[in-house]
C-alpha cells in the first residue's frame, strides 16, 4: 500500500506519540475531538445564503438522452445546472426515501411516484404527467430466430427472454403484466432473465447474451441498429405507460426545480421528448 | 430469498475458491522458482483484478466469455453453451477477483523458503513433484492457507464482476451480496438486514482465522 510520504509522516508520528502515552483511550479521544473540531464549518459572518444555481433530477433511465438535451436547453436559459441520477425509477424511488437530495423526481411508474406520494415526500400540487410510452419486442439485430408475436416467445429455441426486474423497474412489471395478460406468463418464467434497468435489457440484447427482451419502443433508437424491433406488445394489454414528474417536497419552495418542471411540460420539454419518440399525454 | 442466495453464495464460493487454491499455488510457485520472460508482467496481469474497479473486471470478462466475446464465441458455436446467467459465470467472477490475493500470499509464501531444502530433496534422488508436494507445499502451508482464507472471503464479497457477468437471477446466480443489494433497493430491508448479519459474521471468522494461521507459533 502506498500512501504519500507526508501523510505516512504524520501516521509515524501520531503513532509514536501514542506509543510514548502509553494511555491509548486518552489519546484516541483526543485526537477524535481535534478531528471533529478540525472538520466542523467554521463560523462565519452572517451573510445572506447564494441562490442554489444547481438542480439535481432524479429521472427513470429511459428518458436519459431527451432529460440531457432538455437539460442542457434549461441550463442555457437559466444559467443554473441541472445534474441527472438515472437509473431504474423503483431505485431512485428508495434512494428518495432514504434521503437523497433531489429536487425533482421524473418516474416510468405511477407506481413509484404514488409511493412517494403516499409518504408526504412529493409536493402533491407539482405532480403531473408528462410523457406516454410503448413497449416492443426486441431481438439482436443479426438473430436467425423469428419472433413475429410474443406467444412466439414460448417455442423451443427461444432460451432467454430478458425483461426489467418487476420489483424495481417500470418496464419490467409492464412487460409481466403485458405477459401475464396474454396467458405466458407462467410459461416463459423460467426463461427471464431479469435486468437492473430497461437499458441493461437492451445492453443484453445488444451483445446477444439474450434471444429477445421487452424494452420501451423509445429505447430502441438507443442501440444504433445492433436490435430490432420484432413485435409491438398489442395496446390495452399492459399499462398505459404514463411518466409522473413532481417536486419533492424538500425542494417545494425552490424556484428553479419549478421551472425545470415548466420547461418538460411545456412546448419546448414536449418537442425534445418527441424527437425521442415519447407521445404526448394527451 | 435468504435461504436460496446462502446456498448459492456456499457453492460459488466453495467451488471457486478450491479452483483458486490450485490455480493460484501453481501460477505462485512458477513466479517464485522460474525466470521467463515477462514474469512480473504476467504476476500483474494476474494482480490487475484487484486494483481495478470490479465492473471494469467484469467488462473484461463479458469481452472475453461473453456469447459474441473473443472466446466465448467458439464455446457458444462448439456446446450451444454460454456462460452469462449460470452460476458458473458467479464462480468465475468469484474466482479472478480473488486469485491475486491466492498468488501473492502464495508467492510470498514460496520465495521465504530456503531453496537449499528443495536442493538438499533433488540430491537426494526425489523428482520435483514429490519434492513440491513433500517439501515446498509444506514449508510455504501457512501462507498458502491464508491464501486460501483470505481468497475465500474475497469471493464470499464478489459484488460488481458478477453482477456484470453472472447477472442477478434470483436462486441462480444471486449471492448473497447481490441478494442483499436487491433487498435493499426493493425495500425489504429485514432480509437485508439477515444477510449482512451473517455475511458479517463469516467475514469475521475469515479475518480472525487468517490472522490465527499467520501467526508464527510462538517459541516455548
Amino acid at each position: 500500500m502506498k500512501i504519500s510520504s507526508g501523510a505516512t509522516a504524520e501516521l509515524l508520528c501520531l503513532r509514536e506519540a501514542a506509543r510514548r502515552l502509553e494511555w491509548r483511550p486518552a489519546f484516541l479521544a483526543a485526537l477524535l475531538v481535534t478531528s471533529v473540531v478540525a472538520c466542523s464549518p467554521r463560523k462565519h459572518p452572517p451573510q445572506p445564503a447564494p441562490e442554489k444555481r444547481e438542480i439535481v433530477v432524479g429521472a427513470a433511465i429511459s428518458l436519459r438522452e431527451a432529460f440531457l438535451e432538455i437539460g442542457q436547453a434549461f441550463q442555457k436559459q437559466t444559467g443554473t445546472t441541472v445534474r441527472f441520477s438515472f437509473g431504474a425509477s423503483g431505485v431512485l424511488e428508495k434512494q428518495i426515501e432514504a434521503g437523497a437530495p433531489l429536487d425533482v423526481f421524473a418516474s416510468a411508474g405511477e407506481r413509484e411516484m404514488a409511493e412517494l406520494q403516499g409518504k408526504g415526500l412529493i409536493q402533491i400540487s407539482s405532480r403531473a404527467d408528462f410523457a406516454r410510452n410503448t413497449l416492443v419486442l426486441v431481438a439482436p439485430v443479426d438473430a436467425k430466430l423469428r419472433l413475429p408475436s410474443l406467444a412466439a416467445l414460448a417455442g423451443n429455441e427461444v432460451k432467454r427472454v430478458a425483461i426489467g426486474n418487476p420489483s424495481t423497474v417500470p418496464a419490467g412489471y409492464y412487460a409481466q403484466q403485458l405477459l401475464r395478460s396474454l396467458q405466458l406468463w407462467e410459461t416463459l418464467e423460467p426463461k427471464l432473465i431479469p435486468a437492473e434497468n430497461v437499458r441493461q435489457v437492451l445492453d443484453y440484447v445488444m451483445r446477444g447474451e439474450v434471444d429477445a427482451g421487452i424494452v420501451y419502443s423509445t429505447d430502441v433508437a438507443i442501440a444504433h441498429g445492433q436490435v430490432k424491433v420484432c413485435a409491438e406488445a398489442p395496446q390495452g394489454k399492459y399499462g398505459p405507460i404514463l411518466y409522473p414528474i413532481a417536486i419533492l417536497q424538500t425542494a417545494a419552495n425552490n424556484p428553479m426545480a419549478h421551472s425545470f418542471e415548466s420547461m418538460v411540460l411545456g412546448a419546448e420539454g414536449q418537442t425534445i421528448l418527441a424527437k425521442y419518440g415519447f407521445r404526448n399525454t394527451r | 430469498m435468504v435461504w436460496a442466495a446462502f446456498k448459492l453464495s456456499l457453492l460459488v464460493v466453495s467451488v471457486s475458491t478450491a479452483a483458486v487454491a490450485v490455480v493460484g499455488t501453481a501460477l505462485a510457485f512458477l513466479l517464485a522458482r522460474r525466470e521467463f520472460r515477462a514474469k512480473e508482467l504476467c504476476d500483474s496481469l494476474i494482480t490487475l483484478p484487484m486494483v481495478l474497479p470490479p465492473t471494469v473486471t467484469g467488462y473484461y470478462l463479458i469481452l472475453l466469455l461473453g456469447r459474441r466475446g473473443l472466446l466465448g464465441r467458439y464455446l457458444f458455436a462448439l456446446t450451444g453453451w454460454t456462460v452469462a446467467f449460470t452460476w458458473e459465470a458467479a464462480a468465475i467472477a468469484a474466482g479472478v477477483m480473488a486469485l491475486p490475493l491466492m498468488v501473492k500470499s502464495a508467492r510470498a509464501a514460496l520465495e521465504t523458503i530456503d531453496a537449499r531444502y528443495e536442493l538438499v530433496s533433488f540430491s537426494l534422488g526425489k523428482g520435483e513433484l514429490e519434492t513440491f508436494f513433500r517439501v515446498t507445499l509444506p514449508l510455504a502451508s501457512r501462507g498458502i492457507l491464508a491464501g486460501v482464507v483470505l481468497s475465500f472471503a474475497r469471493a464470499l464479497g464478489e459484488f460488481g464482476a458478477t453482477l456484470m457477468l453472472a447477472g442477478n437471477i434470483r436462486g441462480k446466480t444471486q449471492t448473497m451480496p447481490l441478494a442483499i443489494f436487491e433487498a435493499f433497493i426493493s425495500g425489504q430491508d429485514r432480509e437485508a438486514q439477515v444477510l449482512a448479519v451473517i455475511l458479517t459474521v463469516a467475514s469475521v471468522g475469515v479475518i480472525y482465522l487468517t490472522n490465527v494461521l499467520t501467526q508464527r507459533p510462538k517459541a516455548a
